[in-house]
């Protein structure tokens, strides 16, 4: 099992980065992911990552790329809902960097 | 699959949750399937109506509690959700009990719908 | 002695097996068992019944889990692991119908 380290504290990750326990994510440790990929986090980025992050809360999955571009776009407006703005946001992809960020599991029907 | 060619999918859900795996089975291959925007129905009969039932505390079993999943489906627009009604009546259930909108159905009803479809898969 | 029963009875006949062959003493059902006992569940009236030669127990956790617990039928009594535990050493010996 891999681990990071943030602040002091260690947290594990699987093989692929993505963080173990979900509940031990906080902005920090969301902030810290986001360097691993090499993106750097907007107050757009943020929203979509506490967006994902109710998501999960309430459906117990991470969302397929499709069903989270619709979804933002019920809730933070039409222009964001495309994937265009997203992969904009996340170039190697929403479903891999985003949830990753977001400290959640890969996305069930990530094809 | 040939682009254009929707076909009938339906999976068959006759376990109660937690039990086996075959519920959290079914669940992953229907939101994989989704993707391929085929025309996807979930039937729920015999003791598969359990998966729906409202109320599910994981916490003392340590598993992870999966039915609010159940309530994206509608995200992935996989709406057509069948309920036996006699599965129902047998345990005490009504559809007040279950956590998501669903059409509730005789089994001849049933019978007849799974005709209809392509595929069938059973879990 | 301790019957544990883990099948649903609507699915297997592993409860009507136990029920017929058992001499009395308690039952504990667990897992996809536990809808036996539940208000409404087909199972009701054969465990009511049961309820004059046997004990009957179900295993709280199991039932929350499952969203069943706020309906469980009169005369069975809810028990947590760790009654589990205090059920198995209370009894000479134990059967675990499969």
């Amino acid at each position: 099992m891999a681990t990071i380290e943030v602040s002091g504290k260690t947290y594990e990750t699987d093989e692929e980065g993505y963080l173990v326990n979900l509940a031990e994510w906080n902005e920090e440790v969301g902030s810290y992911l986001a360097t691993t990929e090499s993106v750097e986090m907007t107050d757009q980025h943020w929203e979509v990552i506490n967006f994902l992050r109710d998501y999960y809360n309430e459906f117990q999955i991470a969302p397929a790329v499709r069903v989270l571009t619709k979804a933002i776009g019920k809730k933070l407006g039409p222009e964001k809902g495309t994937s265009q703005y997203l992969y904009d946001l996340f170039p190697y992809g929403p479903a891999k960097q985003a949830c990753k960020i977001a400290g959640l599991p890969k996305p069930t029907g990530c094809v | 699959m040939s682009e254009g060619a929707i076909k009938k999918f339906m999976f068959v859900n006759r376990k109660a949750p937690y039990g086996t795996i075959y519920a959290l089975e079914s669940l992953e291959v229907v939101l994989i399937t989704a993707a391929f925007d085929q025309d996807v129905s979930l039937v729920f009969m015999d003791d598969g109506v359990f998966q729906l039932k409202k109320g599910q505390q994981t916490k003392g079993i340590e598993n992870k509690n999966f039915s609010p999943t159940y309530r994206a489906l509608d995200g992935y627009d996989i709406e057509k959700l069948y309920v036996e009604a006699e599965a129902l009546a047998a345990r005490g259930l009504t559809e007040d009990d279950l956590l998501v909108d669903v059409t509730v159905m005789s089994r001849a009803e049933l019978g007849k719908l799974m005709d209809e479809m392509d595929v069938v898969l059973s879990f | 002695m301790l019957h544990i029963v883990n099948k649903s009875s609507l699915e297997r006949n592993t409860l009507d097996s136990c029920l017929r062959v058992a001499n009395g003493g308690a039952i504990l059902l667990i897992e996809d068992a536990v809808y036996a006992a539940t208000k409404g569940n087909e199972a009701e009236a054969k465990l009511r019944d049961a309820l004059a030669r046997f004990k009957i127990y179900v295993l709280g956790p199991d039932l929350d889990a499952r969203g069943m617990g706020d309906r469980i039928m009169e005369g069975v009594s809810t028990v947590d692991y760790g009654g589990f535990v205090d059920l198995v050493a209370e009894h000479k010996n134990c059967q675990s119908w499969l």
